[in-house]
């Protein structure tokens, strides 16, 4: 038995509770760094050594790909939010006393999305999406600003709902396996649950999955449930934008491919395609629209995400060999990206003094490095070779107009319009005259540089071995 | 199983779901938060009686914690919370009392429409206790969707973890770790709302939600 697993979920846990009652910035931020680096390296070992699955637990070559993806994003994060907060607290933005709780809510959080993960059992999968949401509403509030006490509020209760009605879904689906497998928890363990899906009653997993495509989907920011989200990653702390982007959206779509799988299992329900393909490229086509009309830019890239999750939930909907690799990659792309540019714009945000468009420009004459960062991020998000969502994104359209010309013609709409608002607002930002405070800034680039060169390496090559593993997954999910 | 136990949890059930109904037209704080308690206390009848009925001495624990935290803690401290704030005086509604009981009505056909032919092979008990259950939970999100103040916002979102509960107690032997995370997130969801109604005070002087509209970040 390997000792990653509980280490992976431990190391949060101790942490969160250390960090809880350390004084003094610089240890605490240490610490959180630390803790995220173990749970990292724990998690890598699971490529290599992989556990029993058990009731509760459960590692197979799906979710070692979201666990990997979660921990070392979780780990650049705490990099990058080492320096983004020590800035916060000289400018007095946050107070000796909240930083405890960020730290300790940081790896809560942490422990939540590993544990989703993870777990092998519907229930506790659900109240590990529940604590990793509860975790970033007390982030996203804690500048206590009007503002970011709306945004709280907002995602506290379109949060809760959805995951109420995630719940109601899960409920059904304990219904629909009773009087299969029989009563008490084995009726909720996922191992058990998929090699029995065949015998369960179809109407129920079909409603079943309707309210867990709602309630998951709510937290995975789909269009029209999305309204959270820009809000949310506009008014917290940019490391928790980071977060909430790369990471916190991915463990929602995890949870929904896991139900997925167990409809793709019953050849009497319903085909869980449509409902997926409808509801992503409503998001992929809303957000890019909304793309041009944004005056803030972290809520510019907010809807980034939304489209980007579109895409993938579009991807997965489409489903078959190619669409499951690509969402997975995509996926994968997406989270790294965007994570980067919230780096950088978190910078940009605190040498400019403020988030909004408007009172940012030329980038890259008054701060080349930060600038070109962004640039190269934009540049990859956006979809331009030769970055990794270029060839994810080449491959969804490719893959669906061999089958459905018609709805790859939507999908490319999409893209264009996200491509080319993107790009006008990047010209905005990055180049012409200089808009704002050009004063000095203290940044940590290596993460955000790290991220962008996985991103451009995976574009131009990638490793046989990591493309055997998504073939693998994508066979998985049928 | 259509004996008298069956009859009975489908008056318990159906009883929610009216006293859901009820908490649509409450047009004041006090009068809803004892609407929201007595919403409470039927639930944990509810489920005392499928603990009874379906042999699970566990679910008493629910009941218990649906009765003590629900019906009589939460109520008190929104109670004392009214007052606090003083804002003990008419909800305003966005649309009219009228049509959210149309509304509602409507949502429990579309629920009874939704499960009842989907849950044919389950058995009875579980089948109308899941129809009733998801009206209770639509019925709640109607509530969160047409009140604007706070305080009923978290009265509409309890209702509606109310179906939720009542769902898992009519799922038979659904496994003790679900129901106590259940009670668990409502203790959590509780706290978190809690902190908010006092940092909303802090900041605007009142509850109304409507005042947040005005600091929304693309209108600054």
């Amino acid at each position: 038995m390997s000792v990653a697993v509980p280490i992976i979920l431990a190391t949060p846990l101790v942490a969160a509770g250390v960090l809880a009652v350390l004084p003094g910035y610089r240890v605490s931020a240490s610490v959180n760094m630390a803790a995220t680096l173990i749970a990292f390296l724990a998690a890598a070992s699971l490529l290599a050594w992989r556990p029993v699955t058990g009731r509760y637990l459960l590692v197979d070559d799906m979710n070692v790909v979201f666990i990997v993806l979660n921990t070392f994003v979780g780990f650049t994060a705490s990099v990058f939010s080492a320096s983004y907060i020590s800035y916060e607290l000289e400018q007095g933005r946050l107070s000796p006393g909240y930083l405890k709780f960020y730290h300790a809510m940081y790896q809560a959080m942490l422990f939540g999305m590993n544990l989703a993960l993870l777990a092998n059992n519907i229930g506790v999968m659900w109240v590990a999406v529940e604590l990793a949401t509860l975790a970033t509403v007390m982030m996203v509030g804690i500048y206590r600003t009007s503002a970011a006490i709306e945004a709280a509020w907002k995602y506290f209760i379109l949060g809760s709902v959805g995951i109420a009605l995630a719940l109601f879904g899960t409920i059904l689906v304990y219904v629909a396996a009773r009087p299969v497998i029989g009563e008490g928890s084995d009726s909720m363990v996922w191992t058990i649950l998929i090699t029995r899906a065949q015998a369960f009653d179809p109407s129920l997993l079909n409603v079943a999955f309707v309210f867990l495509l709602l309630g998951y989907g709510t937290k995975i920011g789909l269009a029209p449930l999305h309204a959270w989200l820009p809000d949310a990653h506009a008014e917290g702390p940019t490391p928790i934008s980071a977060v909430l982007s790369g990471l916190l959206l991915n463990v929602a779509l995890y949870a929904l491919l896991r139900f997925k799988m167990l409809l793709a299992a019953n050849p009497a329900a319903l085909a869980p395609g449509p409902l997926m393909i409808a509801l992503g490229l409503a998001s992929l086509l809303f957000a890019a629209f909304m793309l041009y009309s944004r005056r803030d830019i972290k809520r510019l890239f907010a809807y980034s995400s939304i489209e980007h999750m579109g895409i993938v939930v579009f991807a997965f909907g489409m489903a078959g060999p190619i669409g499951n690799f690509a969402g997975l990659l995509q996926m994968t792309m997406h989270s790294l990206t965007k994570s980067a540019i919230f780096y950088s714009v978190g910078h940009v945000a605190q040498v400019k003094g403020s988030q909004r468009l408007a009172d940012i420009g030329g980038l890259t004459t008054s701060h080349p490095v930060l600038g070109w960062g962004l640039v190269a991020g934009v540049a990859a998000i956006a979809g331009m070779p030769p970055s990794g969502v270029f060839m994810s994104e080449f491959l969804i359209v490719g893959s669906t107009f061999a089958r459905e010309p018609w709805l790859a013609a939507a999908v490319a709409l999409g893209l264009l319009v996200a491509f080319a608002a993107l790009l006008m607002q990047l010209a905005k930002i990055a180049f012409g005259e200089v808009r704002g405070a050009t004063g000095p800034v203290r940044a940590s680039y290596l993460p955000m540089f790290a991220h962008l060169a996985i991103v451009l390496i995976a574009g131009i090559f990638l490793p046989g071995a990591l493309v055997r593993w998504f073939q693998h997954v994508s066979e998985m999910l049928g | 199983m259509h004996g008298f136990g069956f009859d009975v949890a489908h008056m318990l059930a159906g009883g929610l779901v009216l006293v859901s109904l009820a908490m649509l037209y409450q047009d004041r704080l006090y009068s809803l938060l004892n609407t929201l308690a007595l919403h409470a206390a039927v639930l944990a009848l509810s489920v005392a009686w499928q603990a009874d009925i379906q042999d699970a001495p566990h679910l008493y624990i629910t009941a218990a914690i649906a009765l003590g935290f629900k019906a009589v803690a939460v109520p008190m401290a929104l109670r004392r919370m009214v007052f606090r704030l003083g804002i003990h005086r008419e909800i305003e509604s966005v649309v009219g009392v009228g049509f959210t009981m149309l509304a509602g009505i409507g949502l429990i056909a579309l629920s009874l429409v939704v499960m009842l032919p989907a849950t044919t092979h389950a058995d009875p008990l579980a089948r109308e206790d899941i129809a009733l259950a998801l009206s209770v939970v639509l019925i709640g999100l109607l509530m969160m969707v047409v009140r604007r103040n706070a305080v009923s916002q978290v009265a509409g979102f309890m209702s509606l973890e109310n179906g939720i509960v009542l769902a898992a107690a009519g799922a038979q032997g659904m496994p003790l770790v679900v129901e106590i995370s259940v009670a668990f997130s409502v203790l959590i969801a509780f706290i978190v709302i809690g902190i908010f109604l006092f940092r909303i005070r802090e900041r605007f002087d009142t509850v109304d939600v409507q005042a947040l509209d005005r600091f929304r970040g693309e209108r600054r």
